[in-house]
């Protein structure tokens, strides 16, 4: 705790502010804005109410008109400050509103009506945490369905894409073997093609495989990618070989050298790509949006997009969606972030 | 038994020969050496007979099977590498263990073997910690313990010392003596240091471009070596060669090119008259003498116990001198040395081949 306040409050000038303290910290700060500014923004509007999401100028913070419930009237009426004419300084109620004039009441007489000018007046608001429209997720919508789905979908395929990519890395990087140059040069070649040039038949190959419409035909499609491959033959090829003759020696089958030599010794490669893998299926939209049609198979993406429609847009479910959506991600990210950066540092060959 | 013959054993990397047709015998619990300088095949040669490396032509008999198609983890033999290669990411326990778990070993067996070879190599307070943990002595006990709990029939070692400190290798190098004595098994160990295979081997191979050059017993070697390449390299200092040639009348003077005649023994060396020669002798054989071959000297080494003089001959070829204790000879002085007849070598200045007639 300590290091850290030392760490942002170091600064360059011993007694006072050197210049290239105010323009390191500015820029920080600046960075820090830019980054956390939206986020925070979605995590503050999720709590909003519909109508204060509609409000112009908008405010930061989630407000609500205070309401208050009077004998006589079913429903709470909502609360305003009189800040001119007649009344000013008392609080009341609003029954109605006609054009510019109010009819009001003082919650403390509720017989007596009164006529206002609505320009004499101000809402009174207090802050207020809109926790529905989290709930109403799991109420109206079938909310732990779609989390299922992008589980299932991320968990499997990220295991899947592992399994595959380390395998052939392994092959491409530790034996020799005729054409093993061409098959690399195919694998990085095939990074040139566009996804979107190969949407159509691929949806082709997974509809005559009987897999539309199922969440094997979001996992199966990106089991191999090529820059897992690449990144991980990479990582592989600093392993010494006199360490697999070593485990030879050892009586150790192809298959063991693979599982205890190589998976074990490839770590921190393995865990970037893991990470990689997962933000990508987690926040993959194009593929499932092709293959999964029923709203039954909807990951939390698709799900999102569906609230919002061509003339309507369900604003206060869409935000505490994507809140609920980044979560996950963030907190993989923010246990193995450090890997990335080791892994990425250590796979550029040591 | 682990007999290991190599028969007219080759390898070929497309058109370039690494290995050009190689045998050798090697009895059952021989402590055989492959020496030679770098490039020569000898790791090429270990690795072949351990499977690691195909070979292309000819075969290898371990025990009494052919081996050539079985694949490294068959041919039960162990070997010490020179990087250890130790499996960073398991504990010593681990490094020992992997290779009896492979052959589903029973666990009661696993522990008491680690058990006695970590005590016999004093790594038992090690057994916990990663090869990362450890000194480069004490990674190498690791390897050859990973090596001797799999109770192989043949050891092999690929320059084990190389990377160790001078100090160190001479230990290690007594304890790998050591443990052939009391394990009994064949070993084969490569090296380029000539001073190592001298003082573990039982016999030796010097290799030369893919080829063996000699094969025998260390001292045979050093004694009666078939050519000038093995008279070179083996011996510390190198032996030194001065080249001359047999007179045209008189097939028992030596004129060397420094002018100076020797007068050889009658039928030791089988010369011809007129050949072109290089006369060997080793730099602590040279005697001083009042006359005979001149030397004048460019520097001297003493090393308290021993002192060596380097000097050159009138026609500049390098000579070497070892003289025992502490030498007075300064650089600049002129020298005169005598070679011993008994000690002397002659090789063919063409084949290189040694003249010696041997008759044991």
């Amino acid at each position: 705790m300590r290091n850290l306040w030392t760490m942002l409050t170091a600064t360059r000038g011993k007694t006072r502010l050197h210049w290239t303290d105010w323009v390191s910290y500015g820029y920080l700060i600046m960075g820090i804005f830019l980054m956390f500014g939206p986020v925070l923004w979605l995590v503050l509007s999720s709590f909003k109410t519909e109508a204060a999401l509609e409000r112009f100028p908008p405010t930061l913070l989630p407000y609500t008109q205070q309401t208050v419930a009077v004998e006589g009237y079913d429903d709470p009426l909502p609360l305003f400050k009189m800040t001119a004419g007649e009344y000013e300084g008392r609080t009341l109620a609003q029954l109605r509103r006609v054009g510019l004039q109010a009819q009001m009441i003082d919650p403390a007489k509720p017989d007596e009506r009164l006529r206002v000018s609505i320009n004499d007046r101000e809402p009174l608001e207090e802050i207020y945490l809109a926790t529905e429209n989290y709930t109403s997720l799991f109420e109206r919508f079938n909310f732990l369905r779609f989390f299922w789905n992008s589980t299932f979908i991320t968990v499997t395929a990220t295991a899947l894409m592992l399994l595959v990519n380390s395998m052939a890395a392994f092959a491409l990087s530790k034996y020799e073997f005729r054409g093993r140059t061409a098959v690399l040069l195919i694998v990085i070649g095939t990074l040139m093609i566009p996804q979107t040039v190969v949407l159509v038949p691929l949806f082709l190959v997974v509809t005559e495989l009987g897999m539309f419409n199922s969440l094997w035909g979001v996992i199966i499609p990106g089991a191999a990618t090529p820059t897992g491959v690449f990144l991980l033959r990479q990582y592989m090829i600093t392993i010494p070989d006199e360490i697999l003759d070593a485990a030879r020696m050892d009586r150790a089958s192809e298959w063991k050298i693979f599982w205890r030599i190589i998976v074990p010794l490839s770590a921190p490669a393995i865990a970037v790509l893991a990470i990689l893998a997962i933000m990508w299926r987690w926040n993959d939209f194009l593929w499932p949006l092709i293959v999964l049609t029923r709203s039954e198979n909807f990951t939390l993406q698709l799900a999102l997009n569906s609230f919002q429609g061509e003339l309507q847009t369900d604003w206060s479910s869409l935000l505490a969606m994507t809140v609920l959506t980044l979560l996950p991600i963030a907190t993989v990210f923010m246990f193995l972030q450090k890997y990335i950066a080791t892994g990425i540092a250590s796979t550029g060959g040591k | 038994m682990a007999r290991i013959q190599l028969k007219n054993v080759k390898k070929s990397y497309g058109p370039v020969d690494v290995i050009k047709g190689i045998d050798l015998d090697i009895q059952h619990g021989e402590f055989c050496v492959f020496v030679g300088p770098s490039g020569c095949g000898k790791s090429t040669l270990l690795r072949m007979i351990s499977g690691l490396e195909g070979i292309t032509d000819g075969d290898i008999i371990i025990g009494d099977d052919v081996v050539n198609d079985v694949p490294a983890a068959e041919r039960e033999l162990a070997m010490v590498f020179q990087s250890y290669a130790l499996y960073p990411h398991m504990t010593v326990r681990q490094n020992l263990t992997f290779g009896l778990e492979n052959i589903n070993t029973p666990k009661a067996e696993i522990d008491k073997k680690v058990a006695e070879v970590a005590k016999m190599l004093q790594i038992d307070q090690l057994l916990n910690r990663r090869p990362k943990d450890l000194s480069g002595g004490q990674r190498q006990r690791v390897a050859i313990g990973r090596a001797v709990v799999r109770e192989p029939r043949v050891f092999l070692f690929d320059e084990p010392l190389s990377n160790l400190d001078a100090e160190l290798r001479v230990d290690m190098r007594g304890e790998i003596a050591d443990l052939h004595q009391r394990l009994g098994n064949t070993m084969i160990y490569v090296t380029h240091d000539q001073v190592e295979a001298m003082t573990m081997a039982d016999k030796i191979a010097v290799l030369r471009a893919g080829e063996v050059e000699q094969f025998g017993a260390p001292l045979d070697l050093y004694n009666y070596p078939c050519n000038k390449f093995v008279a070179g390299f083996i011996g510390s200092p190198k032996m030194n060669f001065l080249e001359g040639r047999i007179d045209d009348q008189n097939r028992n003077q030596l004129n060397l090119d420094t002018g100076e005649a020797i007068t050889l023994p009658e039928g030791k060396f089988s010369q011809q008259a007129s050949a072109a020669v290089t006369l060997g002798i080793r730099p602590a054989h040279l005697v001083l003498a009042d006359q005979g071959i001149a030397v004048s000297v460019q520097g001297v080494e003493q090393l308290g116990g021993e002192a060596y003089v380097f000097g050159t001959l009138k026609n500049g070829q390098k000579i070497t001198l070892h003289s025992p204790g502490q030498t007075a000879i300064a650089r600049g002085d002129t020298l005169f040395v005598r070679a011993p007849l008994d000690n002397i070598h002659l090789f063919d200045s063409e084949t290189t081949r040694s003249l010696l007639t041997r008759t044991e």
